[in-house]
């Protein structure tokens, strides 16, 4: 019995000899710092590439954090540990101004979103034609759509349902993804015949050939103007400012348009 | 502060149903692990118990894409329903019965497992067929592990998120049951809403357990108790 305890403890010993240069040897190699960025979820595609060529540039990486806009605010507020907040509209950031979490003079609308209808592509519907009438076909048992709740691209799609005039005649049928990206997922994989879903997601490179979009024009609901937030608690402001110069280069802007979003 | 008591109705009927079906369908499941000497049969326990392990994302995963309208499954389901499984109560009812089967056929098993083999030679002798001594000897013997384990299954459906948040699409009254409610009130910010929902479901959740687990107790067996 005594001499398992013994072979046990020099089992430990040696391990933790081992652990601590490991350790110290991967805090040498990453020596560039790292931005934690939360992003909401239509950004999942467009942040990635712009991710890779900010890390060229500067040395800078990022590491992406991706959801609702909602909940990302929420997470912000009881004290994640993020440095900048891409969100999906304005308000969100505002609401973390006011509670103290994010810097007042670092708000900037980084771009403007689109909503469009999107179905997989073997869909008999009628997009170009109809629009979002194509909704009100019997053929169309579920549409998909961010949560109104904590998305704004949810909050979106209803206003354009109301706006056409038939959002009593689909309520029914909608079904709630936690953020754009489920909502598109419900669309892509057969469940929801329809879907309403960023433009970012309808162009994405993975998402090319699997299905069609119709824009809904812009006037059907509130202008998605996103903004980006730098948060107080962060311990990198110097390298989150580097990030937020860097979207308003050219290089980025054309990443960003690339990714369906327009520039304000 | 608005409590969505659609939802606790929903999740109430959720887990009864499970817990239904899951008496059903881990009875005989049970008795083959318990009495069954095929030497293979830790690879069946192994399959049985991976539900535990796995996370609910899995499964909820599984039943969008590889039980979805683009499957074989999938299809044969829409021909015979009409409609998807996801985003329906069925949908929700068949997720939570991988999800929840461990917690039924493990007690079951084991009880089963635990009953006095002289007293089923002693009924073979008698003439009862296998069906007649598990009915009328193995059954009675095992009421503590069914009542657990129809109990566990019963919490475990209760308290379910991650299949329900893959798959629910968050309908009120079909699958927005009581967990995606709180998890909706926490990401609107209505902490108060949320904190009397989580209360409620806690306080139901304990009086139906204590309720089972009090009946489950010694007083009440029948038969020789070891």
């Amino acid at each position: 019995m005594e001499h398992i305890a013994k072979n046990l403890a020099c089992v430990l010993i040696v391990a933790c000899i081992l652990a601590n240069p490991a350790a110290a040897f991967a805090q040498q190699t990453k020596n560039g710092t790292e931005l934690v960025v939360a992003a909401a979820a239509d950004l999942s595609t467009a942040l990635k590439e712009i991710s890779d060529s900010f890390e060229k540039k500067t040395g800078v990486s990022l590491k992406l954090s991706f959801g609702a806009s909602g909940a990302l605010t929420q997470q912000i507020q009881n004290g994640a540990p993020f440095d900048l907040f891409f969100s999906a509209d304005m308000d969100y950031p505002r609401q973390l101004i006011t509670a103290g979490a994010a810097d007042g003079t670092s708000l900037y609308e980084y771009a403007v979103g689109r909503l469009v209808l999107w179905v997989p592509t073997d869909s008999a519907l009628d997009l170009d034609h109809k629009g979002l009438k194509v909704l009100l076909d019997p053929s169309v048992k579920k549409i998909a759509i961010a949560n109104p709740q904590h998305a704004p691209y949810g909050r979106a799609a209803v206003a354009a349902l109301k706006h056409a005039g038939i959002y009593d005649q689909v309520a029914d049928r909608l079904v709630l993804g936690e953020n754009v990206s489920q909502a598109a997922q419900f669309v892509e994989s057969g469940n929801a015949e329809a879907g309403l879903v960023p433009l970012a997601h309808a162009v994405a490179p993975g998402m090319q050939g699997k299905g069609k979009y119709w824009e809904v024009r812009a006037d059907f609901y509130p202008p998605l103007a996103q903004g980006l937030v730098i948060l107080s608690h962060s311990q990198h402001k110097k390298e989150a400012a580097e990030l937020v110069e860097y979207l308003k280069t050219k290089e980025a802007a054309e990443l960003l348009r690339k990714y369906g979003f327009t520039l304000p | 502060m608005a409590i969505d008591w659609q939802a606790f109705w929903l999740t109430l009927r959720l887990a009864i149903t499970v817990s239904a079906v899951l008496l059903a369908l881990g009875l005989p499941i049970a008795y083959w692990i318990a009495y069954s000497r095929w030497r293979w049969k830790f690879l069946v326990e192994a399959v049985v118990a991976l539900p535990i392990v796995l996370p609910p994302t899995v499964l909820g995963f599984y039943v969008l894409v590889a039980l979805g309208p683009r499957s074989p499954i999938g299809r044969w389901w829409i021909s015979l329903t009409g409609h998807t499984l996801a985003f329906t109560f069925g949908g929700l009812v068949i997720g939570s019965i991988f999800y929840s089967l461990p917690f039924a056929v493990q007690p079951f098993a084991a009880s089963f497992a635990g009953v006095d083999r002289k007293l089923m030679a002693a009924s073979a002798t008698l003439g009862a067929s296998p069906l007649r001594t598990f009915f009328r000897v193995i059954a009675p013997l095992s009421v503590p592990g069914l009542i657990t384990g129809t109990a566990l299954s019963f919490a475990h459906t209760m308290g379910e998120f991650g299949v329900v948040l893959m798959v629910g699409g968050n309908i009120p009254g079909v699958t927005r049951t009581v967990s995606i409610d709180i998890f909706d009130r926490v990401e609107a910010s209505d902490y108060v809403t949320a904190n009397a929902t989580a209360l409620l479901l806690l306080v139901l959740s304990f009086s139906v357990l204590a309720v089972v687990y009090g009946l489950n107790r010694k007083a009440w067996v029948v038969g020789p108790v070891k």
